[in-house]
Order: structure tokens, then sequence, then C-alpha cells
């Protein structure tokens, strides 16, 4: 009988992320709930990386060794997570979501005949029975005792190289105390013109979300998003942005966030704490205006 | 070299949505449909891999009859032949039985490469390209933003988090699932349009899924809880809105 929660935590060279944590915190929380026992499980070729999690509330950690999981592989990680699962048996495993996850973690599911309830953020029980939201986040957490064990990790298809990042970014937006953000709903190289006034008149950095990036309308290094940068400024103007989740995880910790956009359902205004729900085209030179003379 | 592409038609993306009367899905009734963006990519890097190297791209699809706009579509811009797997209803479909019917679907291909986007702009589960893969003993690597098969093995160049990347080599044959805007994508042209009349359609059916219960069940569709209180401000009339949004921001946000 699968019981107990276990959490597959995401390090790299020994330092664990963020989504790492709240995946942890998921767990405990889960756990707490249904009365089950939560471990962490590591994957390394070394002993010493699980230690990191050695002060965290869990049952216990459970650090996956092998060689060939110094470096990330889709094949080494689902032959050494798919041993962990079948020796430890849990009912529930969680990930954080992150790329490297969903790079293996459908595969690993692949091989219960199963799939991954992808993006989840949100556990509610009822009777025994779990009930899991996707799209959304959780909060942080705590463990004790390490065990280890040794895995088999089969041929690995794919090498790797180093990581590596592009070009420096030339543009920090994190230092930007104001963003004026852009998304499909400018609809034209030309337009964005008009969101420049708005930056020039706010005093802020010009950015945008994926799709305009992708375009070329936008040098990459002013995108916002999870393959962007992440910002955390005083005000956020979200211009044409529909929100999609990979757009919100850069920006939703701005102070004060606005959104401009034709849909009323748009996700944006969920996290938005002005909303104008019309045409950017006849929003943005008004609000320029008006800003100029305010500031007098 | 032999290309399969898996492309999905979705709704289109500047569509708004209404949630249907059960709350199990959105009301399809009177939504415009189109091809999944990142599939569109796929296709592209496709055709540009066939160039290069020579071959023959071979679009998969699975859906209604409706999906045929997408099929075409992709013959237009210059895939040799398709392969639909015609299922109504795709609703309560897992990735891993989705994946399930595309592996039964394409596995007598023996494809070089199997490409598609890295996840579908409804469910977006981001899982059934890479299931595929496990089912059909391939390796795979997602969110490939350059594809070398130039040589022997296949070397594909990866997107990691906050503008980190990273090369990856592999044999082939291999599945990628490609993220968007790698490229610019191509249009039909009117010759492509008319070319692609005579290219083969095969419509094939969904191989029997397992009789298992599903891992996974939706029960209810909803709007998302706002977590914020949001002052809407202008109430239709933009030009209001943005007069008193240029207050606000003085007197409430102080960002001037």
């Amino acid at each position: 009988m699968p019981n107990g929660i276990i959490i597959f935590t995401e390090h790299r060279d020994g330092a664990f992320n963020k989504a790492s944590f709240e995946a942890v915190a998921a767990g405990q929380q889960l756990g707490a709930t249904l009365g089950q026992p939560v471990s962490a499980v590591v994957l390394s070729a070394d002993a010493n990386v699980a230690q990191g999690l050695a002060d965290y509330k869990l049952d216990r950690v459970v650090s996956v060794e092998n060689a060939k999981l110094s470096e990330y592989t889709p094949d080494g990680y689902a032959d050494a997570l798919e041993s962990a699962v079948r020796a430890l048996d849990p009912a529930y495993v969680l990930m954080p979501h992150t790329y490297l996850v969903r790079d293996f973690a459908p595969k690993l599911a692949a091989r219960f005949g199963k799939d991954v309830i992808s993006d989840c953020v949100r556990a509610s029980v009822d009777g025994g029975a779990v009930t899991f939201s996707r799209r959304i986040f959780l909060g942080k957490i705590d463990a004790d005792v390490v065990e280890s064990m040794p895995v088999e990790v089969g041929e690995v298809r794919m090498k790797p190289e180093a990581p590596f990042q592009e070009v420096k970014a030339a543009v920090d937006l994190s230092k930007a105390e104001v963003i004026v953000a852009i998304g499909r709903g400018i609809k034209g190289q030309d337009n964005i013109q008009l969101a420049q006034q708005l930056a020039d008149a706010l005093g802020a950095e010009l950015a945008a979300s994926r799709p305009i990036c992708d375009a070329g309308w936008l040098p990459i290094d002013r995108q916002i998003g999870s393959s962007g940068q992440t910002v955390a400024p005083k005000l956020y103007v979200a211009l044409g942005i529909s929100g999609a989740i990979q757009h919100l995880v850069g920006m939703k910790n701005a102070r004060t966030i606005v959104a401009v956009n034709k849909d009323p359902e748009a996700p944006i205004f969920d996290i938005a704490d002005y909303g104008i729900v019309g045409d950017l085209f006849e929003v943005v030179p008004t609000l320029v205006e008006e800003i100029k003379k305010l500031k007098g | 070299m032999k290309i399969i592409v898996l492309m999905k038609q979705v709704a289109n993306k500047d569509a708004i949505l209404r949630i249907n009367r059960d709350a199990t899905w959105i009301e399809e009734g009177d939504l415009s449909f189109e091809v999944n963006e990142s599939d569109g990519y796929a296709l592209e890097e496709s055709l540009r891999l066939k160039e290069k190297h020579g071959g023959e791209v071979v679009v998969c699809t699975m859906g209604a009859q409706r999906a045929k706009s997408v099929i075409k579509d992709a013959l237009a811009r210059g895939a040799d032949r398709a392969i639909h797997v015609v299922k109504d209803d795709l609703l309560n479909l897992t990735p891993y039985a989705g994946a399930k019917i595309l592996a039964e679907a394409i596995r007598g291909e023996q494809p070089d490469l199997v490409m598609t986007g890295l996840q579908s702009d409804d469910n977006g589960f981001a899982q059934t390209g890479v299931i595929l893969a496990e089912l059909l003993g391939l390796p795979h690597a997602t969110i490939v933003i350059e594809v070398d098969a130039s040589g022997e093995q296949l070397r594909v160049k990866r997107e990691l988090e906050s503008g980190w990347y990273q090369w990856y080599t592999m044999p082939k044959p291999a599945l990628l699932t490609i993220q968007s805007g790698i490229s610019q994508i191509r249009y039909a042209t009117l010759k492509g349009i008319m070319a692609a009349k005579k290219k083969e359609i095969k419509e094939v059916a969904p191989a029997a899924t397992d009789p298992a219960a599903p891992s996974q069940r939706v029960t209810k569709v909803y709007f998302p809880q706002k977590t914020k209180q949001t002052q809407f401000l202008g109430d239709g009339n933009a030009k209001a809105g943005a007069a008193q949004l240029a207050e606000k921001l003085r007197s409430e946000a102080r960002v001037f």
C-alpha cells in the first residue's frame, strides 16, 4: 500500500532553488492534512548535498546517489527517481514546477503508466481524497534525518555541455523603480513609441512579454517572465498583456500593478491593483497627457 | 531525414473564453480555432531541416474534423503529407492517454525526428511530447531553441531559466519540443495552397485507450479567484479611466 509523500528537490551544485522550498512547504502541508510522512529526495553524485535539507522539518531526507547524477540529464534523473519511487512507494510525488522538472517528470510518470498534474498549486483534501488545482503558488517551509540510497542509472543518451548565458543583459530591469511593459495588444512595432511616451512620462524602463521579444520588436534583455527577468518595481504598468503564468511569475511582486486590456477576463487583472478594461490606444495618450498635467 | 511534427488545434488566443454550463470545459460552440503557437514553430523548424538535409515532413494531428484546417495549412506551408487521428472529444484525455494514441499512430513511420511545441495553449500540460518519447523509447529534449542536425548526432540548444542556455548532444531518432519564437514562421504561398490539395491526408482511428481509470480527471473549471482587489477605472470609458488612473497613481500609489 503506497504511503507518504516524497518531494523531489532541485539544486544546482548543491544550492537548492526557491521553487524546491515551495514544493517542500506544499508537501508538508499536504502531509499534515493527510497524516502521512513527508520525505525529500535529493539526486546527486555527492552525499553532502542532501545535508542542505537537514534543518527542514521532514520525516526523512533521502540522498539518491550515482556518479551519473553529477549533471542533469532526463535519462539519468528518470532512472534514478524511478528507483527511488519504487523503493519508497509513496502515495504522492511532489515536484517544484521548474524547466528542469518539466523536462523529465512526464518521462518518469510514464514509467508508472501515469502523467503529471503539472502547474499545480493548490491541494484541497476532502475525506482523504485530494483535489489539486492547477496554476497558482504555495508558501515556504522545513527537514531532519538524512539517509542515502545508491541507485542504478542506465544508459544516458544525451550529453550536456556547460550551461551558459548569452551576452550579458545590457539592461538590468530588476533595478528599475517603474516599468511600462507591453504585450501582444500593442499590435505592431510602430506602436511601441506610444508605450515609450508613457515610460518617459513616468521615468520608467520599457519591458515586454515574450511574444514581443520573439517578434524582435524589443531586444530579449527587456523580456519579463520565467525565461526573462524577474522584477519587483514600485509600479508595473502592463499594456495589452493578457498575463500568462510565465509572465506573471516575473512581475507579480511589483508593489502596484496597473493593467490595461481589452479582455475583462484577462488573467492580468487577477493581480492588478488598478485595471482599465479598454483599448490601450485610447488609454495611453490620455494617460500620458494627464500624468504630464499632474506632474506640472 | 523523416520528421514527424505533432500539431494541435486550440482555441484562438484572442478568443474571449466562457465556461460551459456544466463547468467542465469552455464553451466551444462560437469559438474560432487556430494552430497551437509553439507547434507552428515546430513545423517551421522541421521544414527548415528538410530544406537543409532533405527528407520528408509528416504532420500528425489528433482532433475532430475541424482540425483539418491545421493540417491543410501545414501542407500548404510545405509539409509533405499528414496523418489525422480523428478523435472528436479530447476532453478528459490525459497526457499519458493522448501520448499512447499518438505513439500507436506514428510508430510504424519510424521517423528520424519527432518535433512538437513545448506545450499546448489550452490544457498546457507540457507532457505529451516527453511521454511520447518514453513510449517510443526515444531520447528527448524540451524547450529547444536551436537544432543542428548536420552531424551523426543531433545537437540541440535548450533554454533554461533566467536567461541560461545549454547544448545537448543525443543520438537520432529523438523527440524535441520546440519553444515559440525560434524563427520567423513562413506564410503559405498560393502555389503551396494549390499543391497542398494533392497531398495525402491519412485518417486513422485512435488506438483503444487503456480501460484503467485515468490518473487525472478535471472535475471543474472556473476563473481564477482574484488575489487582489482590483479597482476598475473608467467603467468602459477608456479616456475617463486614464484620467482617474493618473490621479490614483499620484494620490494613492504615490509614484510621482
